[in-house]
């Protein structure tokens, strides 16, 4: 494959700002097309109606309109509120979704960084973003917020542990902490000796997929789970006073982690860069890796809409009852018949 | 990381070589500055949920300083166990315990003298500990440990402390929930 080679010999600075732009668009992109995919779309089509369509073809320039629309608006403060903490609270939840990217590998040599822990870096990035909502929900000095903003950290403390556990089957079978040996696992696995295409763990760890897409929706306050932003009861939670660019930036760092966060599980279950047939080693996939994630990343993000269109919300009650009483137990039965099977096999 | 990526890339071993890691002195420079700043804003300020954030810049600051040492598996931890649990449970604990946000000057200045005498304690005993134990010993630069490492000593060499460890937690775990429920 010398025609797909690359390899062209960079500092470690040209190294650097080629990834920092590259992180940006890896965030940006996928909000993006979420956001005019399925938030404006898929969800018109699925109320019986054509959602936004004056601006550009089918609508498609709709999210420039909307972040013009952000951006021309005041930025407004409430009287009583902190004002360093209020403003700094969107950066800290946006953080962490930058964070988050990095351990997504995209290729055999297109990755961010590529370290023994990535999994659990993972892990513990994603759960900054609830330093960043607590302060929102404090920092407005407001009762809906603080209300929403409470609400919203119990929820995710709740989810992260589902989340977490769901993954250590992935890891017990691939036998690693590094994504991009994750991904080798799976694109290199048999099943009973056919290696026809590989071993995507979804086949195995079914219902730790299954646990990690409720986590995931979870983490995001989407609907089902989206007590701490209930309208009809709180405004909107923890972003109720927020306005114009810092509500954007919320905006922007829910979709983006929703991307994130589908991505992830496209690596953990749907075996990542690799598409089945082609070399994993081959320089090819070094094209063709992001794009092949992007399309998984479509498709696992697509069930989580799906399901966010649906379904209406839990109660608070309901909604602990679950990560409590169902999903911890059923990830650490997991676990354990993971560790089981491992040891048989 | 930064500084351990940088000597990579100018070809040279971080561990064996004798080149002083400029990026990596900068870098542990920067940190420290920014901690020690944090720190004290943390103990001088009136707003407890302001200590609670200027605690996660401390935090934060010491999981860069465990990769500035190569030590990521630790850095993690850090970032997992202090700022998104311990932290979070701090925050948690504040917003539902407390009637008011504010400044509470008449509490905090009753027990600033017994702080003070505590920390000059606390520093005296751990300076003069480490000072005499590794007084003139040269710093072994051996590999970074790696998660694989890490993960065989806890389930191989340490497995007891390791398991004494858990039933400790879970000792604590339930007589919290003992305590929680009394009135049931």
């Amino acid at each position: 494959m010398t025609v797909f080679n690359l390899a062209i010999e960079l500092a470690y600075w040209q190294q650097t700002v080629i990834r920092s732009i590259l992180g940006l668009v890896a965030v940006l992109l996928p909000a993006g097309t979420l956001v005019y995919l399925y938030l404006f779309k898929m969800m018109s089509f699925m109320q019986s109606r054509l959602g936004p369509m004056e601006a550009g073809p089918y609508g498609s320039l709709q999210l420039l309109a909307e972040v013009g629309k952000f951006l021309q608006k005041e930025d407004l403060f409430p009287r009583a509120a902190d004002r360093v903490v209020f403003k700094a609270a969107p950066f800290v939840v946006l953080a962490s979704t930058f964070l988050l990217v990095l351990v997504l590998p995209a290729g055999p040599d297109a990755w961010f960084i590529n370290i023994d822990t990535g999994v659990f870096l993972a892990l513990a990035v994603s759960s900054i973003s609830v330093i960043g909502i607590l302060m929102a929900g404090w920092g407005s000095a407001s009762k809906y917020s603080l209300i929403g903003g409470l609400r919203a950290a119990g929820q995710l403390v709740a989810y992260e542990l589902p989340l977490v556990l769901a993954v250590m089957g992935v890891v017990i079978q691939a036998g690693t902490l590094n994504v991009q040996e994750i991904v080798l696992a799976q694109a290199n696995g048999e099943i009973f000796g056919w290696g026809g295409i590989g071993n995507p763990f979804i086949i195995t760890q079914f219902l730790g997929f299954v646990i990690f897409l409720i986590a995931i929706q979870a983490e995001l306050t989407q609907p089902p789970f989206d007590m701490p932003v209930a309208e009809s009861e709180i405004v909107t939670g923890y972003l109720t006073e927020y306005t114009g660019m810092r509500f954007l930036l919320f905006f922007i760092g829910e979709f983006a982690t929703a991307g994130i966060f589908s991505a992830l599980a496209a690596t953990f279950f749907l075996g990542g860069w690799y598409i089945p047939g082609l070399d994993p080693t081959s320089n090819l996939f070094n094209l063709i890796g992001p794009l092949v994630l992007v399309g998984k990343m479509l498709l696992v993000s697509f069930l989580i809409f799906w399901f966010r269109f649906t379904y209406p919300r839990f109660r608070e009650d309901q909604l602990q009852q679950l990560a409590w009483k169902v999903l911890v137990p059923l990830s650490l039965l997991n676990i354990v018949a993971t560790g089981v099977l491992k040891v048989v096999f | 990381m930064t500084g351990f990526f940088l000597s990579q890339i100018q070809g040279l071993d971080p561990l064996t070589s004798d080149e002083v890691l400029v990026a990596q002195n900068v870098f542990f420079g920067l940190i420290a500055l920014v901690m020690i700043l944090a720190a004290l804003k943390m103990v001088t300020t009136e707003n407890i949920v302001h200590a609670a954030l200027y605690l996660v810049i401390v935090l934060a600051g010491a999981a860069g300083m465990f990769i500035l040492l190569g030590a990521e598996f630790v850095a993690v931890t850090q970032i997992l166990v202090y700022i998104g649990a311990i932290i979070v449970l701090f925050l948690f604990g504040i917003m539902l315990t407390k009637g008011s946000f504010g400044t509470e000057e008449g509490e905090l200045r009753e027990r600033n003298r017994m702080a003070i005498l505590v920390s000059v304690l606390i520093v005296a005993v751990t300076s003069g500990s480490f000072i005499d134990s590794f007084r003139d010993a040269e710093l072994n630069r051996q590999a970074p440990s790696t998660t694989a490492d890490i993960g065989d000593s806890i389930f191989g060499q340490f497995i007891i402390p390791f398991e004494a460890i858990s039933v400790l937690l879970l000792a604590a775990l339930i007589g919290s929930v003992v305590i929680a429920r009394r009135d049931q």
